[in-house]
């Protein structure tokens, strides 16, 4: 049938008729699909009717189907399945639905079920399912591990993925891939089988393998080529930073962002509402405060939104900004996300976003009405991020977006996963094999993988034991399922793959509650170290009852809490146009005319710290690498910047570490961050023209970086989440902390004890394969290593620290690699022990 | 089996051993503390594959220690089981039966909520709060004695006494230059009293911040290190 003769086209036509509108030309082609069953990809931006595309799709074909009665027709069953990563988003996309419902005169229902839903809704929703129900990954699965659940779905015709650039590169998104493979594969009750898939996503630069990770479980059932229909909808972005009336030519990292808050007021002020985004919680807290001691009639009007922030209060603040109360939030990737905020008219992203996509993503939360120009202000917290805006612009300007990189066999979801049948229907192994095999992430899967995963959740992955009494999955007539009640429920409170990092509460003495921080961060500090939450000075006393007690300090020097949030690295696209962007400073500096184009504002302002780096050092052109050497009262320091984000160069220093410790036993720590990174030794680095293309050659690199010990320590916090996720970490029922006391343990036992005792677990070996990809980012690494082999290197010997090092030597997150024995090391760091440990007391 | 490392207090003569054990030479006992036996048995149960390897592991290197040092007794110091009999404590019993002329004294600790009966049947003789031999007292968790006044240990017993403890699992930080950092379990030694390493593996360990004239003795790898 033709979209446009056909009924369900006209009603919905009449209806935006009606309205004074036209569909968009995307919206009528993702019609045209749906109703020949195809499934695809519909790219298109927020709040471009993204969502009308699939769900008036939807509707057109119920009503092509029952054009006489269509209006009538009650209890359908569950027609659209629509997934979005976002609880938040739920509820206001299910109220758009069923308002174009309630105006067509249709009888359609639209549940919503995720956290939050009731359970006198979800059992509602058990007896009889709405026609569209909209749910979250983990929900879906929480349904998938009900008896009967085969039954929601017999009628189900369209299966929509919201937002699939999120959820693709996360292990929610192979939270997806499983959940589609399962649902496509249950056996339908009216012949043929009308199943579409789509996925809506916003621009990536890979969107056909997006296209194609969605789609793959179900390649084998449809006989057409899956689509992607493309919005040709463009936004207007203006893009200006915020240049500081002085230059540092020494760029101390995080300290210049606060001094501009004077020309952020004018900003507020001549804006409906500003969004402020902030790398970082804590800084995100300081800037809150800053603005208001720097505009104090603001007060009231000014909120602050992160992670940290009570749920109630978030709300608020979200609910205050669609009403337009405010005039300003400042902000973290809190609000990356979510609904259209109408009033925002301005958005200023303080620090480097990182990325082209995500400055892109909160450019585009301004300025919302069609036509309108999204405006976004970059205001640096270092003078050198300012070529970072420059590289922004020119980035933007020739579409260069960042791709993102579906996650490959994580057999800690699929471990969940089988768990999760196993409370509901059960599952028999051959069946799921197949299914699971047809995803993209378990593609490449190996028989033998499978049977270890099998084995690990019958057997406990050991081999028969006369005294082990392992009880998960057990087999039954070959079903295999999960009989025990207690390890079902535990199960169930366990679905899920955001595992969020410890965090521990903090409380004065006194017993009054600061705030939260993360464990991790705590646990590297010793009593007496001052660190800042909340705006506090807090000096550290002790950890009791998992609290850390603390009390307010006086001390000038605190240590920032290193959050999650910041630990982002520099895009591989940024970096590039960062390079690139360092080429134009060379005309600049007239030392080589680049052309007789006028040179970013960025650039221009920035002269006096080029003109001193190039004097003390060197700029590095696009295709040179530069490395500086300097000697300091802490030792003998060696900078490297190849501007390819600091995870990256968190592996490449390990990996250097370790090529120069085969020269000489030599120990080291290490510093980083999103442009370069140092090593600092207590004896000369002998690195110099002789051996350096060598030290930087990719040959021998996976042994090299196996061999480096960081991955061990890396692979140490990568198994909390993989551990979590895949059932080794039992965190307790909510309330009931007594009772489950004897089966805590923590995630770096657990890798300690699997290390030494199983070390060919799946989980663990996961840890170490989660590290080469996305700690280490091998691929890009070794990307790196090839451009440097074709580049110049560029020794120099500064004789004081250069504008290019300085932001290194204060992001002084140190690893430590060292060749010599473990036990000569503990010798020599005893001779090192400082005074300070005489201070300590046992507790 | 490494060379244990000799450790003197009041005249008599201990052995340290980086098997996570203490030999006191003229009582003929073996002291450990923190075994946490049936732990790896108790995850499994409730299907927490944690490797079962690591509990016989644990309970091989105790028969190596009673075979090298041929102790009279073995005095645990508490925490000797994990939690509720399981078949894991069946395995524990048979090699229990194979060794019968050791005898094993237990302080009881937190997790050691078996039934009195059991231990008895163990061939277990129970101490529920101290063990006293010669001026030294054993007890599971010392904070219950430092909580309980200013001084109480310090004049509670006469000059030649000192206490043996375990339950907190000690550890130690190793700061060098360059903020470099190694954590390792460790004996930790005081002007009044001792803490015991936890024995089993299958433990994390709890930081300790020793005073100047404190010893402390680092668990790295096979070799023991002193610290101060």
């Amino acid at each position: 049938m033709h979209l446009y003769e056909s009924r369900g086209y006209q009603v919905v036509f009449s209806w935006f008729e009606s309205k004074g509108l036209h569909p968009f030309a995307f919206q009528e082609e993702t019609w045209m699909h749906i109703l020949q069953s195809h499934s695809g990809l519909v790219n298109a931006p927020t709040g471009c009717g993204k969502t009308f595309s699939v769900f008036l799709g939807a509707l057109i074909s119920f009503i092509n189907e029952f054009p006489d009665d269509y209006k009538t027709r009650s209890r359908n069953h569950l027609r659209l399945l629509w997934i979005t990563p976002l609880r938040a988003l739920a509820k206001d996309i299910g109220r758009a639905m069923q308002e174009v419902i309630g105006e067509l005169g249709m009888q359609w229902q639209v549940g919503v079920r995720n956290g939050d839903t009731e359970m006198s809704e979800r059992q509602k929703q058990k007896h009889q399912m709405p026609e569209v129900l909209i749910i979250t990954p983990e929900s879906l699965h929480l349904l998938l591990a009900q008896k009967n659940y085969p039954d929601h779905f017999k009628h189900l015709r369209i299966l929509a993925v919201d937002e699939w650039h999120e959820l693709l590169g996360s292990k929610r998104g192979v939270q997806v891939e499983l959940a589609i493979s399962r649902i496509a594969h249950i056996p339908v009750t009216d012949a043929p089988w009308h199943f579409s898939l789509w996925g809506i996503s916003a621009t990536i630069g890979n969107l056909a393998e997006a296209q194609e990770v969605l789609i793959s479980p179900i390649l084998n059932r449809i006989n057409h080529v899956p689509v992607i229909v493309k919005a040709q909808l463009d936004k207007r972005i203006e893009i200006e930073s915020v240049i500081p009336d002085e230059i540092e030519k020494y760029p101390w990292a995080g300290h210049l962002g606060i001094k501009l808050v004077h020309k952020v007021i004018p900003i507020i002020e001549k804006s409906r509402t500003t969004l402020i985004f902030i790398n970082t919680r804590g800084m995100s807290e300081r800037w809150y405060q800053e603005i208001l001691n720097a505009a104090p009639d603001l007060a009231g009007a000014v909120a602050l939104h992160h992670g940290s922030i009570d749920m109630e209060l978030r709300l608020w603040v979200e609910e205050a900004l669609h009403s337009g109360k405010l005039k300003a939030v400042v902000c973290t990737a809190s609000l990356d996300l979510g609904v259209d905020f109408r009033p925002v008219e301005t958005v200023i992203q303080v620090g480097s976003p990182k990325g082209v996509a995500r400055f892109l993503q909160r450019a585009g939360r301004s300025g919302h009405g069609p036509g309108e120009l999204s405006k976004i202000y970059f205001l640096p917290t270092h003078s050198l991020e300012l070529v970072e805006a420059a590289a922004l612009k020119s980035a933007i300007k020739e579409h260069v977006i960042e791709s993102r990189e579906p996650m490959l066999l994580c057999f800690d979801v699929l471990i969940q996963y089988l768990g999760t049948l196993a409370i509901g229907e059960g599952f028999y192994p051959d069946m799921i094999f197949e299914e699971i095999s047809s995803t993209y992430c378990f593609r490449e899967i190996k028989k033998e993988e499978w049977h270890q995963v099998l084995h690990f959740i019958t057997e406990g992955g050991e081999v028969l034991r006369q005294y082990d009494e392992f009880r998960k999955v057990e087999i039954i007539n070959g079903l295999y399922k999960i009989n025990g009640r207690r390890i079902a429920m535990r199960h169930r409170l366990h679905i899920g793959t955001i595992v969020s990092d410890a965090m521990m509460k903090v409380k004065f003495l006194g017993g009054s509650y600061v705030g939260v921080i993360e464990e991790y961060f705590i646990s590297r500090l010793n009593p007496g170290d001052v660190f800042t939450l909340a705006g506090k000075n807090l000096e550290f006393i002790m950890i009791r009852d998992m609290t850390a007690i603390v009390k307010k300090s006086t001390a000038k020097k605190a240590i920032v809490p290193s959050w999650t949030g910041g630990r982002m690295p520099l895009s591989a696209n940024l970096g590039h146009m960062l390079r690139k962007k360092f080429n134009e400073v060379h005309g600049l500096l007239g030392i080589r005319s680049s052309g007789s184009a006028m040179p970013d504002i960025e650039l221009l302002v920035l002269k006096p710290l080029f003109e001193l780096q190039e004097s003390l050092s060197h700029i590095p052109k696009e295709n040179e690498l530069l490395i500086e050497q300097i000697e300091t009262g802490d030792g003998f320091h060696l900078f490297v910047y190849p501007f390819e984000g600091r995870l990256v160069h968190e592996a490449m220093a390990a990996l250097l570490a370790f090529r120069i410790s085969r020269i000489v036993p030599i120990s080291f720590s290490f510093a980083m961050n999103d442009y370069g990174f140092e090593l600092l030794s207590d004896q000369p680095i002998p690195v110099d023209d002789s051996n350096v293309y060598e030290l930087f050659s990719d040959e021998g690199l996976t042994a090299d970086i196996r061999r480096s010990v960081n991955s061990a320590e890396m692979a140490r916090r990568k198994f909390r989440d993989v551990a979590v996720i895949g059932g080794l970490i039992f965190q307790g029922y909510p309330g009931a902390y007594k009772k489950t006391r004897h089966l805590q343990s923590s995630a770096g036992l657990l890798f300690n004890v699997f290390s030494e005792y199983d070390p060919d677990n799946l989980l663990l070996r996961q840890a170490y394969q989660e590290v080469m990809e996305q700690q280490m980012e091998e691929a890009r690494l070794r990307n790196m290593l090839e451009r440097i082999a074709k580049s110049k290197i560029i020794l120099r010997f500064p004789e004081k620290l250069t504008p290019f090092c300085f932001p290194i030597k204060v992001d002084s997150m140190r690893e430590d690699l060292s060749s010599e024995k473990l036990e000569d090391r503990v010798k020599k760091m005893q001779q090192q022990l400082s005074r300070e440990l005489g201070k300590k007391r046992v507790r | 089996m490494h060379t244990p490392v000799p450790y003197k207090i009041h005249n008599q003569q201990f052995w340290l051993t980086t098997g996570r054990t203490m030999f006191w030479e003229e009582e003929k006992a073996l002291i450990v503390s923190d075994l946490h036996l049936g732990k790896t048995g108790h995850f499994r149960k409730s299907g927490i594959a944690v490797p079962a390897s690591v509990y016989t592991e644990d309970l091989q290197r105790l028969v190596t220690q009673i075979q090298y040092f041929q102790p009279r007794e073995l005095i645990i110091v508490g925490d000797m089981f994990h939690s509720h009999a399981n078949k894991e404590l069946e395995l524990f019993l048979k090699w229990r039966s194979d060794l019968q002329d050791v005898n094993i004294r237990l302080i009881r600790g937190n997790h050691d909520i078996l039934e009195d009966e059991w231990y008895v049947a163990a061939g277990i003789q129970l101490s529920l709060k101290t063990l006293s031999r010669r001026g030294f007292h054993f007890i599971h968790d010392m904070t219950d004695l430092l909580n309980r006044k200013e001084g109480f240990v310090e004049n509670s017993s006469g000059a030649g006494s000192y206490f043996f403890s375990g339950h907190i699992h000690p550890g130690i930080r190793i700061q060098g230059a360059g903020k470099q950092s190694l954590c390792f379990p460790c004996f930790y030694f005081g002007k009044k009293y001792a803490v015991l390493p936890a024995f089993s593996r299958f433990t994390g360990v709890a930081l300790i911040y020793p005073e100047a004239e404190e010893q402390v003795f680092a668990i790295v790898n096979q070799e023991l290190i002193r610290l101060q």
